[in-house]
C-alpha cells in the first residue's frame, strides 16, 4: 500500500474535493476533502448527524453536492457513465428497509436482477450471511439483526469493487458481528475497497487501516489510529492492580522521571498516565517498584481520540472508558 | 440518457406480481365483474324492467359507473409507488442501483398499469362473455371491446396522475389526500364547473370552448368516447348536438388520453430529483 503523497493520488478509488452539500440553512456537510485508496478499508466515524450518511449518498450520486467535485472510480457520480460504475458498488443504507410481502430470496433475486447478476448465486449468498435457513421465509417476519444480513448480502451482489456500509452491525448479534468483520477481511483481501461508519468505535477501531473523523459536516482529521493518537498526543496509560506499595512515594518517585498523572482508585488500582515518549522511562520506574505484580498498558483507544477531537485540541483530557465506546 | 427496459421489466414485474400476490388484481376483478352484470341486468330499471337489455345501453350505464370507479381504483393503486418506497427507507438502496429515475418512475407505472389492465379486462370480459352468450352482436362486441380499451385508457391517465403525485408528496398521508382530491377534481367538480359557467352566463361564455374544455378531463374524454361510439348511446345522453363531429373521432380522442398518459409521467421524472 503506497503512502506516500504521489502514491495516493495514483491509487485514490474516491476522490473528493471541497464538497459541500446544504439542505437549506442546515449546512450538513461543509468543505470536505477525501481521499480513499483502491482496496483500503475506511472508517468514517461521528455522531448521529454529524453528516456521514449525507457523505456517503453523494458519493453514490443519491444526492448532489452543493459545491465541490467528487470522483467515485474516476467518475462523478451521476449520469450514463456512472451506472456502469453502480455495478460495481454495494450499499448497505443506514436502517435498510425491504419488502414485507417477499422471501429474503425473493428480495436477494430482485436487486440481482436491477444489478444484471446471476439469480443462481443468490442462495450461496444467502447462505455466506447466516440466512440459508431463512432464504424462503417472508421478511415480515425478520428480525433487525436478519434484515441487516439480507442488506448486507445485498450489497454484496456482483463481486463489487467498492463497499458502502452505513452502520453495518446495527442490530447484529456479537457473533454476527465477528462473522461480518471475518467476511469484509476475506473481500479485502480480493481487494476490495470498504468504507463503512459506526458509532461503536470500539468495534471499528481495530479493524481499518485509516479513519475519518466528522464533526457538524466537517472532516476533523483523517490518519490511522496511531496518527491520530499522534496527532492529539494523548496518554498512555498503565494499570496497576492490586498495588500495596505506598502511591504516595510512586508519584514522587515517577514525576522526578517523567511528566505523570498518578490516580488511585478505591480497590486499589493505581492509574499512571503519562506522554508517549515517556513510556520507557516510566516502565523502568515501575519495574524497579515492590509491590507490582502486574501492569497493563492502555492505549488511547479511537473513544479517546474521538472525544479529544470533540474538546479544544491538545486537551490531553480522556473519554471515560478504553473500550466498548458508543457515541 | 439511455433507457434500459430490462431495468424497467424488472421493476413492473415486481409491481405487477405484488397485486397478484395480495390479491388486488382479483379483488379488483371480480369487483368489475360483479358491477357490470348487475348493471347489464338492472340498468333498464328505470325504464321499467329488469333484464338483460341490448348491449350498447348496457355500455353507456357500465361508463357512467366506470368513470367514478376507475379513476379511484387508478388512484389509489398508484399514490403509494414512490413516496411509499420513500417513507418504507427503500428508496436510497433502489436509486443505488443502476437504474436512473425515469427507469423507476416508468417501471412502477407500466407494473400497476399492466395490474389494472388485466383487473379490467378479465373482470369487464367475465362480464362481457356473459352478456355475448345472451345476444350475439358482433357490432356491441367491437363496442365492448373498445369500451374496455377506453377504460385502461383512462386508468392508465389517473395512474400516471397518481404516480406524479406519489413523487410531488411528502409523506403517504399527503400523497393519498392529493390522490382523492384529484378525484374529487376531475370526477365530481370539473363538469359541474364547467356546467355551472355555461348555464351561469346563458351560454356566453365558454360556449365555443365547451368541448375544447372537456378534453382537458381524462374522464370526459373516456366519456366522450363511448358515448359516440354508438348511434343508440348518443340518443341516450342527448349530447349528440353539443359536440363537434371532428372532435369525436376515436383516434384523435385516443391520442388526448395518451397525451394524459405521458405529460404527469413526464412530469414526475422531472421533479423527481
Amino acid at each position: 500500500m503506497p503512502t506516500g503523497e504521489n502514491g495516493l493520488k495514483e491509487t485514490a478509488i474516491i476522490e473528493m474535493r471541497q464538497v459541500t452539500r446544504r439542505f437549506g440553512t442546515i449546512l450538513a456537510v461543509d468543505g470536505v476533502d477525501l481521499s480513499v485508496r483502491r482496496g483500503e478499508m475506511f472508517g468514517l466515524i461521528g455522531h448521529n448527524g454529524a453528516g456521514k450518511s449525507t457523505l456517503f449518498k453523494m458519493m453514490l450520486g443519491l444526492e448532489q453536492p452543493t459545491s465541490g467535485e467528487i470522483f467515485v472510480d474516476g467518475q462523478r457520480p451521476r449520469g450514463e457513465a456512472f451506472r456502469q460504475v453502480r455495478r460495481a458498488l454495494g450499499y448497505l443504507p443506514e436502517n435498510v428497509a425491504f419488502y414485507d410481502n417477499l422471501t429474503g430470496l425473493e428480495t436477494l433475486c430482485f436487486f440481482a436482477d436491477l444489478k444484471r447478476v446471476e439469480r443462481a448465486t443468490c442462495p450461496d449468498l444467502l447462505a455466506k450471511v447466516g440466512l440459508g435457513d431463512a432464504a424462503r421465509r417472508l421478511v415480515r417476519g425478520y428480525s433487525k439483526g436478519m434484515r441487516q444480513r439480507l442488506g448486507f448480502a445485498q450489497a454484496l451482489l456482483g463481486q463489487p469493487r467498492i463497499l458502502f456500509l452505513d452502520e453495518p452491525t446495527n442490530g447484529l448479534d456479537p457473533e454476527g458481528i465477528r462473522e461480518f468483520y471475518r467476511i469484509l477481511g476475506e473481500l479485502r483481501t480480493q481487494g476490495v475497497t470498504v468504507i463503512l461508519t459506526s458509532h461503536i468505535l470500539a468495534e471499528i477501531q481495530e479493524r481499518v487501516e485509516r479513519l475519518a473523523i466528522m464533526k457538524m459536516g466537517k472532516i476533523c482529521a483523517t490518519g490511522t489510529l496511531q496518527s491520530l493518537r499522534e496527532q492529539m498526543s494523548l496518554p498512555l496509560r498503565f494499570r496497576i492492580d492490586r498495588f500495596d506499595g505506598d502511591a504516595d512515594v510512586l508519584g514522587r518517585l515517577l514525576r522526578q522521571t517523567a511528566e505523570t498523572v498518578v490516580h488511585e482508585s478505591d480497590r486499589g488500582t493505581l492509574v499512571v498516565e503519562c506522554p508517549r515518549i515517556h513510556k520507557m522511562a516510566v516502565l523502568r520506574v515501575l519495574s524497579a517498584t515492590s509491590g507490582i505484580v502486574d501492569i497493563r498498558i492502555e492505549e488511547a483507544s479511537l473513544e479517546d481520540v474521538f472525544m479529544g477531537y470533540g474538546k479544544e485540541r491538545g486537551n490531553g483530557e480522556t473519554g471515560s472508558g478504553m473500550n466498548g465506546g458508543r457515541l | 440518457m439511455s433507457i434500459d427496459f430490462r431495468q424497467v421489466a424488472t421493476i413492473a414485474a415486481k409491481e405487477f406480481w405484488d397485486r397478484i400476490r395480495n390479491r388486488w388484481v382479483f379483488v379488483t376483478a371480480a369487483v368489475f365483474a360483479v358491477f357490470a352484470l348487475a348493471i347489464a341486468y338492472f340498468g333498464a330499471a328505470q325504464q321499467g324492467g329488469v333484464g338483460f337489455a341490448g348491449i350498447e345501453v348496457t355500455i353507456a350505464s357500465l361508463v357512467s359507473l366506470v368513470i367514478y370507479l376507475v379513476p379511484l381504483i387508478a388512484l389509489i393503486l398508484g399514490f403509494d409507488a414512490i413516496v411509499g418506497e420513500r417513507e418504507r427507507g427503500s428508496l436510497d438502496l433502489l436509486l443505488s442501483m443502476p437504474i436512473t429515475r425515469f427507469e423507476l418512475v416508468f417501471g412502477k407505472f407500466a407494473g400497476l398499469s399492466a395490474a389494472l389492465a388485466f383487473s379490467t379486462l378479465a373482470g369487464f370480459g367475465l362480464a362481457g362473455m356473459l352478456l355475448w352468450y345472451q345476444q350475439l352482436d358482433p357490432s356491441g362486441l367491437y363496442h365492448y371491446f373498445g369500451f374496455m380499451l377506453s377504460a385502461i385508457l383512462m386508468g392508465m391517465a389517473f395512474l400516471s396522475i397518481a404516480v406524479l403525485t406519489s413523487v410531488l408528496a411528502s409523506d403517504r398521508a399527503r400523497a393519498s389526500g392529493g390522490a382523492i382530491g384529484v378525484w374529487f377534481f376531475f370526477v365530481l367538480v370539473y363538469d359541474l364547473i364547467l356546467l355551472g359557467i355555461l348555464v351561469g352566463t346563458g351560454g356566453a361564455v365558454g360556449g365555443k370552448a365547451f368541448p375544447f374544455l372537456l378534453l382537458l378531463n381524462p374522464a370526459d374524454v373516456f366519456r366522450i368516447l363511448n358515448v359516440f361510439g354508438s348511434e343508440q348511446a348518443r340518443t341516450f345522453y342527448g349530447l349528440a348536438t353539443v359536440f363537434p363531429q371532428t372532435l369525436s373521432d376515436p383516434w384523435f380522442l385516443g391520442l388526448i388520453l395518451a397525451f394524459w398518459i405521458a405529460v404527469p409521467l413526464a412530469l414526475a421524472t422531472w421533479r423527481f430529483k
